[in-house]
């Protein structure tokens, strides 16, 4: 690896054995990966919109592993945030570091073996099968060249999300929630430590709401990976998420396990409208109305 | 939980095939090979047509060789703005992330409209023979280039660069330099504007052989090193933020394309004259019949398109109307219905 400028370079020793293998042998349990101190670290980011609109200063210590949930009102800059830890957005001061790699000075074909991300709108112009979409996630480590390996874990990213069935569908010939699947499974394929999604959600029904949040959860615990998400429904946070950091006007306004943030006070502050906390069959509920 | 996993690679196994090649199926990889051998053949037939058709001398005498050794200039210039157009075309719409614009409406042929006019405007009818020569042309390919590289760089490299606002940008210039244009031919006499208009559409005649040992290796050049490119112009096809989370920076990427599309618009450009619709014409079917996203197949299926468009449309010309004007008038005649065609028939770009 060059590093003669000085800067971060990934270097994928720690990673090398598994990442022939992919995605199945990456295996961790929750709390060893909680132990190795990689994670997210976000230190005094700050991103200006005009004079008036300004993101941050954000300081936040995701720790590795579990699902994290970014919450908020609309306009708290969870997505800016986001993009910005996706380093597809600079950020105007601070640093942000993912496992150990500084995101504005590591090269960023580098950076995708680290983190991946995946944004609300994608416009795919191509005619493109639902594999051929995955197989596009291996391109920071085969450069399109992709080997056997590489067909390995497209495979199993593909297994993981249960396409089997739809791998050779056009994307224009899928359901929404079928086509949010394929994309899921694309990042997943890149098989990065760190998973970053803006709103998978998003249009999505309630069966198939539930069965990406399942989808997420099962990447952090089976595939020990860490994973980042944008959620609109706090409920949704509540019930798969590990830990919640919730956002208003652009800072971080609470960050800790579900417990701590499902507070009726939290929340009401947090949305800026009455909000109460009930106690549902799979854990605490918020109401608003 | 890890058993879940250890189940999943005997299903990966056991579904021997699965691929995420350029081809879904067995079937779509015969269907384009057949297509790539058809429009061979085609290619091969229109130019060899070209070469010794409506021969006056018999076959196999010194006579015969020597009008196809004057033939040998046509075909090399319907070879090089095939390559330089249908490469250009494909790798501009994938950069602009969009299906429906070509290279030409970002002001290279009002750009050559502007320049031709104004030579015969300010010179009279000896501006269009003021205007040939391997400098003049040399000339013409800087400035566009100069031009369009300008354009784009100064449009994306901004903090708010933005494509959309360079292709309207791009389009306004055009449209201005367009009108000043029409304006000038106002004032031409008809006889000078006669010259001029034979300039104006996009004819093989137009060109010279004497610019071909500068066409060809800037043609080549620009248009391999786009076809080495083409997995990252695949990974540019799912757009901006796809193709940075994959780590392929867009904005570098997107300029190092155009910059290449740029050369080969101006060559193809002050090489014959505007083109527009031949670009767009074969990108549009080498995508329908290719029927894959990698730029590696399809790249190949529209230089092939191009030239079997070119040679049959000046081939039609010279031995069916037994003119040798403006090819573009058929491409465009004859290549609208069939992209019509195809277009309504299978209903998608």
């Amino acid at each position: 690896m060059n590093a003669a400028d000085g800067t971060a370079r990934p270097n994928p020793a720690p990673e090398t054995d598994d990442e022939i293998v992919g995605l199945g042998t990456r295996v961790r349990s929750r709390e060893h990966a909680e132990g190795t101190g990689s994670g997210i670290s976000i230190a005094g980011v700050r991103k200006r919109y005009g004079d008036e609109v300004a993101i941050g200063p954000v300081d936040l210590e995701i720790p590795a592993g579990g699902v994290t949930a970014l919450i908020g009102p609309n306009g708290a800059g969870k997505s800016t945030l986001l993009t910005m830890i996706g380093r597809l957005l600079g950020m105007d001061e601070g640093s942000i570091r993912i496992s150990g790699f500084d995101v504005g000075t590591t090269r960023s074909k580098d950076l995708a073996t680290v983190v991946s991300i995946l944004r609300q709108e994608n416009h795919f112009v191509t005619r493109l099968t639902v594999r051929q979409l995955v197989g596009f996630g291996r391109f920071p480590h085969s450069r399109g060249r992709i080997t056997r390996a590489d067909e390995e874990v497209v495979s199993r990213a593909i297994d993981f999300l249960e396409l089997g069935e739809l791998e050779k569908r056009y994307l224009d010939e899928l359901s929404g929630g079928q086509r949010q699947r394929a994309y899921v499974a694309m990042v997943l394929a890149q098989d990065t430590g760190t998973v970053l999604l803006d709103e998978p959600l998003n249009n999505l029904d309630m069966k198939h709401a539930v069965r990406m949040m399942r989808h997420l959860q099962r990447i952090s615990d089976e595939l020990g990976k860490s994973v980042v998400v944008v959620l609109h429904d706090i409920n949704f946070a509540a019930r798969y998420a590990d830990r919640i950091c919730a956002m208003k006007d652009g800072e971080v306004v609470a960050f800790g396990p579900v417990a701590d943030i499902m507070r009726g006070d939290v929340l009401t502050d947090v949305f800026e409208t009455p909000v109460s906390v009930i106690d549902g069959p799979d854990g605490p509920l918020a109401v608003w109305h | 939980m890890a058993e879940v996993l250890a189940a999943v690679p005997a299903r990966t196994a056991a579904a021997a095939g699965r691929t995420s090649g350029a081809f879904p199926t067995a079937g779509a990889r015969r269907r384009y090979v057949l297509v790539v051998a058809m429009l061979t053949l085609l290619a091969a037939a229109s130019l060899i047509g070209l070469l010794v058709h409506g021969n006056p001398v018999p076959f196999g005498t010194a006579g015969f060789w020597r009008i196809v050794q004057l033939r040998v200039t046509s075909v090399l210039v319907i070879l090089v703005v095939a390559i330089a157009q249908a490469t250009a075309t494909v790798a501009f719409q994938t950069a602009a992330n969009n299906r429906i614009v070509t290279p030409s409406i970002m002001g290279f042929e009002s750009l050559y409209t502007a320049v031709q006019t104004t030579a015969v405007f300010v010179l009279g009818a000896a501006g269009v023979t003021a205007l040939q020569g391997v400098p003049q042309f040399a000339l013409q390919v800087v400035l566009m280039t100069g031009f369009a590289v300008a354009l784009y760089g100064w449009l994306l490299s901004g903090r708010r660069g933005s494509m959309h606002v360079m292709l309207l940008i791009g389009i306004v210039i055009g449209g201005g330099l367009g009108a000043v244009s029409t304006f000038m031919q106002r004032l031409l006499t008809p006889s000078e504007f006669d010259v001029l208009a034979a300039r104006l559409f996009g004819s093989v005649a137009n060109a010279d052989a004497s610019y071909l040992p500068l066409a060809i290796p800037l043609c080549l050049a620009a248009s391999a090193l786009l076809f080495t490119r083409a997995r990252r112009l695949n990974v540019l096809a799912l757009g901006p933020d796809a193709a940075n989370a994959l780590g392929v920076g867009h904005r570098r990427e997107q300029l190092r394309v155009l910059l290449l599309v740029a050369v080969l618009m101006a060559t193809s450009t002050a090489l014959v004259g505007p083109m527009t619709f031949l670009g767009f014409l074969v990108a549009t079917l080498a995508y329908q019949w290719a029927d894959t996203h990698d730029h590696r197949l399809v790249l190949p299926v529209a230089v092939l398109t191009a030239v079997v468009v070119l040679g049959g449309a000046y081939f039609v010309l010279k031995h069916v109307f037994a003119a040798q004007g403006a090819v573009s008038i058929i491409i465009e005649l004859v290549g609208g219905s069939v992209f019509l065609l195809v277009l309504l028939r299978k209903g998608r770009l």
